[in-house]
């Protein structure tokens, strides 16, 4: 019913507009061509320059409004983002004078030279002087950016320090399975025939002795405050996106072919809530590539925590290994004479 | 086919104004199979419009979910049925809306409706011809495009959905019916009307080129082309070169799809399906030929819009346009840059870092000539006498929206920006604003300032001048709140936000933007009242000329016939940009140089 009613009352402001539009067009055609155009170039011009100021003034509003919430405001969480947000604030300040100067001689050209009889039109074709300016002018300026952006890209995609931690991050439709190498430091091999979504979810290769003590986990990653971190990135399905806003990377999770990223996290997750001033706030991994119809709630958490709960945390964890076969465990001595013991009856 | 066309021209020579022809027009060979390339022109324009209009209305349903995602619609159920139970637009439904959103919008829209219409009105007329080249092959790339949209149609109605993957369509997602239901017969069908598109814009393409560069009038040089035609032959070329591609990564793709093979895929395991077999392929090589169309494909979008816009600048500011030559030139090096940064889509692919390094330096060239561009458009208005058409509005509006969105552009093409912002609302803030709002503003004037060459009549002007204002006011407050978003790192194409402590802060602004875009979307209607109506009972238009422009269109009958000019083609003795010289205020492009005018330009 109110659905009608909303088309009824549009339908009614459409005629209206239009009856007033059509009766305008009768006007001119009295009034004569010229006259009628005169006056919307009055008109027209004026809104020129209101659109300039009120533009602006959007402008300034909605910073006030948005900045607080943007990560610019939050600070970065990782040394890389420190450097993303630096180059983010000198391309702010390049582009937005560029910005300023051109909108403003748009629209005040626009309005300043509006119709007007006594004044002719100035031929000017061109001006070999005036086209050098503002072919060089840009041309500097782009390279003191591209200069720039590439000290900054070679040192994101170069090599991490030495002694960088090392997890394998695999995307799937719609989760992240996280893999850290154990005590040996190597990663086990892996081959995706293997994959069984229950015991072996990123399809490890058993008898590779360094395969034993890799620890699989899903959906939260614990990495170490200050201490470098290096991702290989691959998904067992379709191309996914590991997305880190707050350390200003990301990188796509590819089927068959294994990607890389490092970081080095700045703040723990506790400490970040304080600053942030959120009791909420968590280090969010988004799916920044279209997966599929869960792309939206495919979530992880990185847990930025210090050395010390780091350890406490890795030592609550066991070997992959023993969940796909219980039997060898040897911590869980009692399940294995359990099952002897029913063997043997 | 020329031949013919060129002797109906003779033949109606000293006949009123509609040129006669020996034999009758039917409605059939008149509306619907004509080879007059005016007509085919507002085919391509109706078409595209009845397509901005679907589009549209797609943006405007996800936008509902976006901005109210916790509300019900009944209404919607009604629509949309199983895709909206309960009156909530299912996750399905969102992205196959968004991902036809997209796809329609690009191709349908602002590739076949613009170039579509712009390239057959306006090259026969302005370089001074009775037709295209092949008038036949004119009529087929037409109809290969309704083909293509009757497809693309039909896909909506499928059980399984329309494809649901985002306009790339980037496979494995788009490859894998097991991996998302859209990727069935949704993805069959969108390759397939994908198919018959390139078609059709590949037979339009060869034959502007083959018209401008073959079939311009005695006196017509290259350099004496106004900068539309211009525009016009580099987004044909661009088209012709880049779309190939796009069709051979297609069939590579519907071979991986339907007859086993492993081109894109390799090492996948899908839930519920197990292990598939194949092996060795590259996803990344599908987005390296989709990406080597789909830079091009945006310049394909913005030239047209671009030589439009220069037109319609110079010709309601009373002047020249400034640089006539500098244009020229930077379309050159846009187009050809086109072909060389395709990458900087892929930063984050795991690109090597070298070769993503040489794409940031190509990438930021594109400025250079985009700076020329713009800088030349403001001196043109520079001490000019401008009169507020609503094509004109238009046009200054299409340069405040290349400025705006043209500068993120050199944020996002810088690889260590590109690394956080890739896929965020800011990349959707900046290719909306600089390639969908800013081309379908050029595209706007194009409609404003050449209706009444078309159908003999004037659009409404108020109408045009309420049109314009909103939809400008509109568009910023739509996208402009995006930066920030984008700058939270808030991702694109999500469907709801609620679980993310970093990004339903943005619920408020969400709500925001949709309800600017339903107002925005409601004065798009009030255009196409303005536009049918005025088809049949606008204001007649009574003077040949009715923007004292220097172009030779303005120089056939009020409602030129097919063949164009009733008489002898006109000669061409000047560039077309002589407009407030030697104090005269134009003298159109047929006019002889006089004995005492001044040589220069």
């Amino acid at each position: 019913m109110s659905l009608y009613l909303s088309i009824a009352i549009i339908v009614l402001i459409f005629v209206v507009i239009f009856q007033i539009a059509k009766a305008s067009e009768y006007v001119s055609i009295l009034k004569g061509e010229e006259a009628s155009r005169k006056q919307n170039n009055k008109i027209n011009g004026f809104l020129m320059i209101v659109f300039l100021v009120l533009g602006f003034l959007g402008v300034y509003v909605c910073n006030e409004y948005l900045y607080g919430k943007t990560l610019l405001a939050q600070g970065a969480a990782s040394v890389q983002g420190e450097k993303v947000d630096q180059m983010l604030w000198i391309t702010l300040t390049i582009t937005g004078i560029v910005f300023v100067v051109t909108q403003v001689l748009l629209f005040w050209f626009a309005y300043k030279y509006q119709e007007n009889e006594n004044r002719k039109a100035f031929f000017f074709a061109h001006s070999t002087k005036l086209e050098l300016i503002w072919t060089a002018i840009p041309a500097i300026t782009l390279t003191v950016l591209v200069i720039f952006g590439l000290r900054n890209w070679f040192f994101f995609t170069g090599e991490p320090p030495k002694g960088a931690m090392v997890v394998e991050v695999t995307g799937k439709q719609f989760g992240w399975i996280f893999r850290y190498p154990g005590h040996d430091n190597i990663f086990g091999k892996k081959y995706y025939k293997n994959i069984d979504p229950a015991t072996n979810s990123v399809g490890i290769i058993w008898d590779d002795k360094y395969a034993q003590d890799d620890i699989l986990t899903e959906q939260t990653m614990y990495v170490v405050k200050g201490q470098p971190v290096k991702l290989i990135i691959g998904s067992r399905d379709v191309v996914h996106d590991v997305g880190l806003s707050h350390f200003r990377l990301k990188m796509d999770a590819v089927p068959g072919i294994p990607t890389t990223m490092w970081f080095t996290p700045k703040y723990t997750t506790k400490e970040m809530r304080e600053k942030t001033g959120n009791p909420n706030f968590a280090y969010e991994i988004s799916c920044d590539q279209m997966c599929g119809n869960g792309h939206y709630s495919m979530k992880g958490i990185i847990e930025v925590v210090d050395q010390e709960e780091y350890d406490l945390w890795l030592a609550k964890q066991k070997p992959q290994y023993f969940t796909a076969f219980p039997e060898k465990d040897p911590t869980a001595a009692p399940v294995v004479t359990d099952s002897t013991a029913t063997a043997k009856k | 086919m020329s031949h013919e066309a060129t002797l109906h021209g003779h033949d109606s020579h000293g006949h009123d104004d509609h040129g006669h022809h020996e034999h009758h027009d039917t409605f059939l060979t008149k509306y619907v199979f004509s080879q007059d390339h005016k007509m085919i022109a507002k085919q391509f324009l109706i078409t595209g419009m009845v397509w901005a209009v679907l589009g549209g209305l797609m943006s405007v349903l996800f936008r509902l979910q976006l901005g109210y995602p916790d509300a019900s619609f009944p209404w919607l159920e009604s629509i949309l049925g199983k895709w909206a139970k309960g009156g909530q637009i299912t996750p399905e439904a969102y992205y196959a809306l968004v991902t036809t959103h997209g796809t329609v919008l690009v191709f349908f829209v602002l590739t076949a409706g613009l170039s579509g219409t712009f390239a057959n009105f306006l090259i026969p007329l302005q370089v001074g011809a009775r037709d295209m080249a092949s008038p036949f092959m004119n009529m087929l790339s037409y109809w290969f495009f309704l083909a293509a949209s009757v497809v693309m149609l039909s896909s909506m109605f499928v059980e399984t959905g329309p494809f649901s993957g985002g306009w790339t369509a980037y496979p494995p997602l788009s490859a894998l019916g097991d991996a998302s239901p859209g990727s069935k017969t949704g993805m069959d069908l969108w390759i397939i009307a994908m198919a018959l598109f390139v078609v059709s814009s590949l037979l339009g393409g060869l034959n502007y080129i083959a018209t401008i560069l073959n079939m311009r009038t005695k006196g017509m040089s290259m350099t004496r082309l106004p900068l539309t035609i211009w525009a016009l032959f580099f987004t044909a070329v661009l088209g012709v070169l880049s779309f190939p591609v796009l069709l051979s990564g297609f069939i590579l793709l519907i071979f991986d799809r339907n007859f086993g093979t492993s081109f894109y895929l390799s090492d996948i395991f899908v839930n519920g399906v197990g292990a598939l077999s194949n092996e060795g392929g590259s996803a990344i090589l599908y987005q390296h030929l989709f990406w080597f169309l789909g830079h091009p494909e945006v310049y394909i979008i913005l030239l047209p819009a671009m030589g439009m816009v220069s037109e319609i600048m110079s010709i309601n500011s009373r002047k020249p346009i400034f640089g006539y030559m500098a244009m020229l030139g930077s379309l050159f090096a846009i187009a050809v840059l086109a072909f060389l940064v395709w990458a900087h889509h892929m930063f984050v692919t795991g690109l090597n870092p070298f070769l993503g390094s040489i794409f940031v330096l190509l990438t930021l060239l594109i400025a250079v000539p985009s700076a020329i561009k713009v800088f030349n458009w403001l001196t043109t208005l520079w001490r000019g006498n401008i009169r507020f058409t609503p094509a004109m509005l238009f046009a200054i509006g299409f340069v405040s929206l290349f400025i705006s969105g043209g500068l993120t552009g050199i944020w996002l093409g810088n690889a260590a920006l590109d690394i956080h912002l890739h896929d965020t609302y800011f990349v959707i803030a900046h290719f909306h604003i600089v390639m969908g709002v800013a081309s379908m503003f050029g595209m706007f004037a194009g409609v404003y300032h050449w209706f009444p060459k078309m159908y003999g009549r004037y659009l409404n002007n108020s109408l045009g001048y309420i049109h314009f204002w909103v939809t400008m006011a509109g568009a910023y407050l739509i996208f402009w709140p995006m930066h920030y978003e984008g700058l939270a790192g808030m991702p694109r194409r999500y469907f709801d936000f609620s679980i993310w402590e970093s990004f339903k802060q943005f619920a408020e602004l969400n709500r925001f933007i949709s309800t600017v875009s339903m107002i925005v979307f409601a004065v798009q209607i009030l255009f196409l009242i303005n536009f049918f109506y005025s088809i049949f009972k606008g204001r007649k238009v009574t003077t040949q000329n009715p923007w004292e422009a220097n172009t030779l269109e303005w120089t056939t009958p009020i409602n030129p016939g097919h063949g164009n000019w009733p008489g002898e083609i006109p000669e061409v003795h000047r560039w077309a940009y002589d407009y407030g010289k030697d104090g005269k205020d134009f003298i159109p492009q047929d006019v002889p140089v006089g004995a005492d005018e001044s040589s220069s330009h």
